[in-house]
Parts: C-alpha cells; structure tokens; sequence
C-alpha cells in the first residue's frame, strides 16, 4: 500500500470520527437529552428556535412543491422497477436481460439517490413551509443556538484564580475524550482494490487493507482506560483553579470518585479479554463476529451491568454525579465557569456518553456485526443475497451507529430516572459492590476456561447462530 | 384502665428494594411507558400538555372577563345612562363618568341621562367584574374574550366611549341578548320622571 493512499485514508477516518462524535452526536445528544427528559415528564421540550424565511423565499419554495413530489413519484417507481429486476437476478442467479448487472445496479443506486433526495428535500421543505415560514426541524436549531450563545457569552475569570490552569482544565476534559475515539473500529477491514467488487466468504484478500479505525494499537482498550482517566486531571484542576470552595470539594468528589470507579472498569472487563484472548478491539469485534456476541454468555452479561454501572459512575453522570451535584454544591467544579469554557466541559461529556456507547456495543453487542451479514452480503437460513464490498462495509458501519445510538437513548433513559446516590453510597458501591463481584466474575471465568466449558458453550451457541 | 398501645411496625425494606437493580429496572420500565407513549402516539392520545403558544391558544372559560365594551342600542347609541352605579362599585375605582342631560323634546328627555365622558383606565382596572354586576341596564359588559392589546404608552389604555362602544362581545354583536324598551314603544311601561307608578 502506497504512503499516499495511507495518509490519506488515515486522515479520512480522523475526518469521519470528528464528524460523527463532535459534528453529529454531541449537538444531536444536547437536543435530545432535553427533549427525552420532556418527553418522560410529560412536556414537550425545547422546539422553539427557528430561523425565520422572508415571504419572497417561502413562495418560491411553496412553488417547488408539486414538481418536487411528482419527480420523486416518477424516480421511485423507476428504481423499485430495477430493484425488482436486481432481485431477481439475485436470487435465480442468471442475468436473462440484455442489459449487464453491474448497468442495472448502477442505474438503480441513480434513480434511488434521486428519489431518496426528492422525498428528502419534500419533506424538509414541507417541515419549512410552515404557514409562517419558520424553520423549526423538531427543536434541533436549539443546539445552534446554544453554541451561538455559549460563544458570545461573557468568559468570567475569577480575579483570584489560577488563570492558566483555569483555561487548561476544560481543554484537558475534551482532548481526551475525543482521543478515546482513534482505537475505535466502526466496520471490518476495507479491502481497497476490490471496493466494488463481491468478496469471497472466507480466505485472504490479497491487496491493500485499510483497517477502519483511525489507530489499531496493539494495548486497544487500555489506551481507551488511560485516556479516559486523563479527564480527571481536567475537573481536579478546573476544581481547584477556580478559587471556589464548592468548585473545589466538587473538584475532589471527581477525583476520587473516577480514581475509583477507574479500578472497576478495568476489573469488569478482564472476563471479556479472557474470552476474546486480545485486548485489541477489532479482534474483539472479529472474534464476535466469528463466534457470538458476548452478552450471550451470561458470565460476560453480569460483566456488562457491571461495566455499565463502573462507566456511568466515570463520565460522572446521574445517578452518580456528585461532583457537579448542584443541591449542595451549586454546580461543583462547573460552578466558576460560563461561555465556551463551560460549553467544552459539556462537550466532553457528551461525547463521553457516545464513546461508552460505543465501547459497549464494541465489547458486548458484536460492534460492527451485523446479524446473518457475511463479507459476501446476508445469508438468512439459506437464502441469501450477494452483496459488494462498499456496500457490505457501509451497512456495517450504520448498524454500528445504530447500536451506539440505542446506548446513549439508554443512558439518557438512566439519566432521567436514578435519583442522585449519596456519596457514602457511591464509595461502597464501589468498593465493596463492584470489586469483590468483578473479581468474583474472573474466578468464575477462570474455572470456566480451565474446564473447557466455555470452549463448549461457545461451540453450542456457535451451533445455533 | 390500661393504656393500649398499637406498635406499627416501621415499613423494612424488601430484598428486591436493597439490591436495587430490580426497583431500578422498574423505574426504568415506568420512564420508558412514559417515553413511548408521549413520543410514538398521536398529539391527542399522548399526555403532553405544553399548548405551543402563539400557534395554539388554550381556550378560555366561558364567563372569562376580558377587556370592557359599552353595549349599544338598536341605533347605536350607548345604553349607558349614566346612573353611576358602576364606577360607585368599582373597587379600583378606574371608572370616569360625566353624566349629560338629553335636549328638551327628545323622547328620552327628563326619563334618563347619558354620559357625555365614559372613560376606563385598563392598567388600573383589576378585572373583577364588579361594574357588569352593578350596571341596571346592562350597558357595561366583559364578555368580549380579549386581552388588552400591548402598547407602548399609559394614555393608550385609556378607553373612552367611542372606543368602548367599537368592542363587540364574543358572538360579534355590540348588541345584549335583553331587549330593551324605549319610550315611545308601545312595548314601555310610560314611567318616566312625570308619570310615576
């Protein structure tokens, strides 16, 4: 593989990480942990930021509305005719039309992006011609306008504070958390030279092989523990620079809290590692993909409550965030900060919540595996339907999405429903909860895998799936 | 006589409450209801109750007192006639009247006044309806549904007669539903000022 197609291909997931966890998920998630908590409590939520359009742009919108509908009527009756057609050929095998398949696939990916655009920018247009001519999008501008707003919002420093360490903090919560992203795998390995091509079921592909993630580092999910537990240093130290009384006990509470929780996360998780046999993450998702995914084994399920539990508690949020815990600590070590410096710690604890969802479904739910998806395209008791590489790869890393974006639906779902521990409770979860049951849960896996009953129990359930 | 006392025991908690994760799973199960309910269902079939304001208007009861009007008479004068007895009732006593005589051969001459001035001031008013229930003739009523509209200057809030007669009520009319009796009619009882009972 040639230097250029490395660097490139290399700066294209950084790009796509990016965009996914600070561009998409942590704006998306601010809405919707707002809207959700509505939802649970019986309101409706913040849907009242709108852009509001000048009469001219919303007649001449409202007169590309029926051109709009008939072309996407016409464009998708056209596709669903090649689909047709794209099924047959897949499922007899043969090919009886005059035309080639690869003409046939290629004319209906055009038509259906041209129908899937028409039907979008219908219905995007008719969410905008309200008859006031707002653009409201459900509520989703609010995040917008809560950047605008944390950007032109007044920065206060506190005369007394340490000013450097005071501006250091928010940015040492966020790095992090973002870099926790690069061990990430969001779909198997991408074989450039035959992008377009029907893969073989098994067997080595010759060429070059992208893995899709951003770093495969051999330490994998340790990377991911030590980076995580940087952001503590960024909420001591915003803490303790804010010369703030609560700011500093909440700056303690952080500290303490997610030193411990560190030692169970990690302690949780051993049993998965035993049974994966790799700390890297794309052999963990390999070898759920070969075998089953791993919250199938009851050993490992224990492990991921217990996980869950250990990573709530670290990203510092409801039931477990004492350090913020605004009833007695008005706001914690947050309580000194405003504008852009407030706006990164909320950030970065947003895109916390999208990589523990990731990390879950990576290490419990089959990351990028997708159910009867082989590389050769799906397989559902006997029938199946050959699928190109591209094609296999893209619904790989949407489902992988999808799996994350269900985890941080629950996590908000958690969030809106625990109330607060107490922080003697926290610690005895911790201590004399999680541990001794994490390391109860190795002893167990232990003897399992020395008398060959998880040998057995992956070859049963290897035998049903 | 002993004294009997009853010892309620103080409510324990249960294994299931002690372990959490059962009570949690529960509470979760409730939020998520709650969740999918108000999200998935139509407006009219989930619990909502946020009203989207300036789009939707959450109706008012129907004996809402909203801003004055002064009802009319079949031609168009006020059927005001001065008697004062509303602004005597009015506690936040906004209400100015300047009572008139009619001139002389005028039907309603001698039988009853009008006002010449009637004016409300509505920031002092404290709407509470106390003037419709004075009024003998019905003339002064707040049936008309409406706030105030805003404005950006006290002495706009001062509403005189032509401004209180140009309010109609809620079904659109600057007319009452009580038929009134002129002198003259053959309907009026010929009590006036001259002819007593």
């Amino acid at each position: 593989m040639s230097t250029q197609v490395l660097v490139l291909s290399s700066i294209l997931k950084i790009v796509f990480v990016l965009i996914v966890t600070v561009g998409v998920f942590a704006p998306v998630l601010i809405w919707a942990e707002r809207r959700q908590s509505a939802m649970i409590q019986d309101r409706l939520g913040p849907s009242r930021a709108a852009i509001v359009l000048p009469p001219s742009a919303v007649a001449l919108i409202d007169k590309a509305r029926l051109p709009m509908w008939r072309g996407f009527a016409l464009t998708g009756v056209i596709a669903v005719v090649f689909l047709v057609g794209l099924t047959y050929v897949a499922v007899v095998g043969t090919n009886p039309l005059p035309v080639s398949t690869a003409t046939l696939t290629w004319t209906f990916i055009g038509f259906g992006a041209a129908a899937l655009l028409l039907r979008i920018g219908y219905g995007v247009h008719s969410m905008i011609v309200r008859n006031d001519g707002k653009i409201m999008l459900l509520g989703l501008l609010h995040p917008l306008a809560d950047a605008v707003k944390f950007i032109f919002k007044e920065d206060f420093v506190p005369p007394k504070s340490d000013k450097f360490l005071f501006a250091a903090g928010p940015i040492i919560a966020l790095i992090p958390a973002i870099a926790a992203f690069a061990v990430i795998p969001f779909a198997s390995t991408l074989h450039l030279d035959h992008w377009n091509q029907v893969l073989p079921r098994t067997g080595e592909i010759s060429g070059a092989a992208i893995p899709m993630q951003v770093a495969s580092l051999n330490v994998g999910i340790l990377f991911i523990f030590a980076i995580a537990s940087t952001g503590i240093i960024g909420a001591a130290i915003s803490g303790y620079a804010s010369d703030n009384k609560f700011s500093l006990l909440g700056g303690i509470r952080a500290a303490s809290q997610m030193v411990s929780y560190e030692v169970v996360l990690g302690l949780t998780l051993v049993p998965a590692f035993m049974v994966y046999r790799s700390l890297r993450l794309e052999d963990m998702a390999e070898w759920q993909h070969i075998h089953s995914w791993g919250i199938f084994n009851p050993l490992l399920a224990l492990s991921f409550v217990m996980f869950f539990t250990a990573a709530i508690a670290e990203t510092k949020r409801v039931p477990f965030d004492l350090p913020e815990g605004e009833s007695e600590l008005v706001g914690g070590y947050l309580t000194e900060y405003s504008g852009m410096k407030f706006g990164m710690f909320f950030m970065g604890e947003f895109v916390e919540v999208v990589s523990l969802g990731a990390i879950a479904s990576i290490l419990f739910f089959g990351a990028w595996d997708v159910p009867f998806l082989e590389r050769d395209g799906f397989h559902i008791f006997g029938l199946s339907l050959q699928l190109q590489h591209w094609m296999v790869i893209l619904i790989q890393v949407l489902f992988f999405l999808l799996k994350i974006i269900v985890f941080i639906w629950f996590q908000l779902m958690i969030r809106w429903t625990m109330p607060r521990f107490r922080y003697d409770q926290l610690m005895k979860l911790c201590w004399k909860g999680l541990l001794p049951l994490s390391l109860i849960n190795i002893l167990l896996m232990g003897a399992l895998i020395l008398s060959g009953g998880l040998q057995k129990y992956v070859d049963l359930l290897d035998r049903i799936f | 006589m002993t004294v009997t006392v009853k010892v309620i025991k103080k409510p324990g908690r249960t294994v299931a409450e002690q372990v959490y994760l059962p009570e949690a799973a529960k509470g979760l199960g409730f939020a998520m209801k709650r969740f999918f309910k108000n999200t998935l269902k139509p407006a009219d079939k989930n619990d909502i109750d946020t009203v989207k304001y300036p789009e939707e208007k959450r109706d008012y009861p129907e004996r809402f007192r909203g801003v004055h009007r002064l009802t009319q008479r079949t031609d168009g004068s006020p059927r005001c006639v001065a008697c004062l007895c509303c602004s005597t009732a009015c506690p936040a006593q906004c209400i100015h009247i300047e009572p008139a005589e009619y001139e002389p051969g005028d039907p309603r001459y001698g039988y009853e006044r009008f006002p010449e001035v009637f004016v409300i001031d509505e920031l002092r008013c404290i709407f509470c309806g106390y003037c419709v229930e004075a009024c003998p003739c019905d003339a002064i009523r707040m049936d008309t549904g409406m706030h105030m509209p805003p404005s950006t200057a006290r002495d706009h809030f001062l509403y005189d007669k032509e401004t209180l007669l140009s309010i109609p009520g809620k079904d659109g009319t600057y007319l009452t539903a009580n038929p009134r009796h002129e002198p003259g009619d053959p309907s009026h009882p010929g009590i006036d000022r001259e002819h007593g009972h």
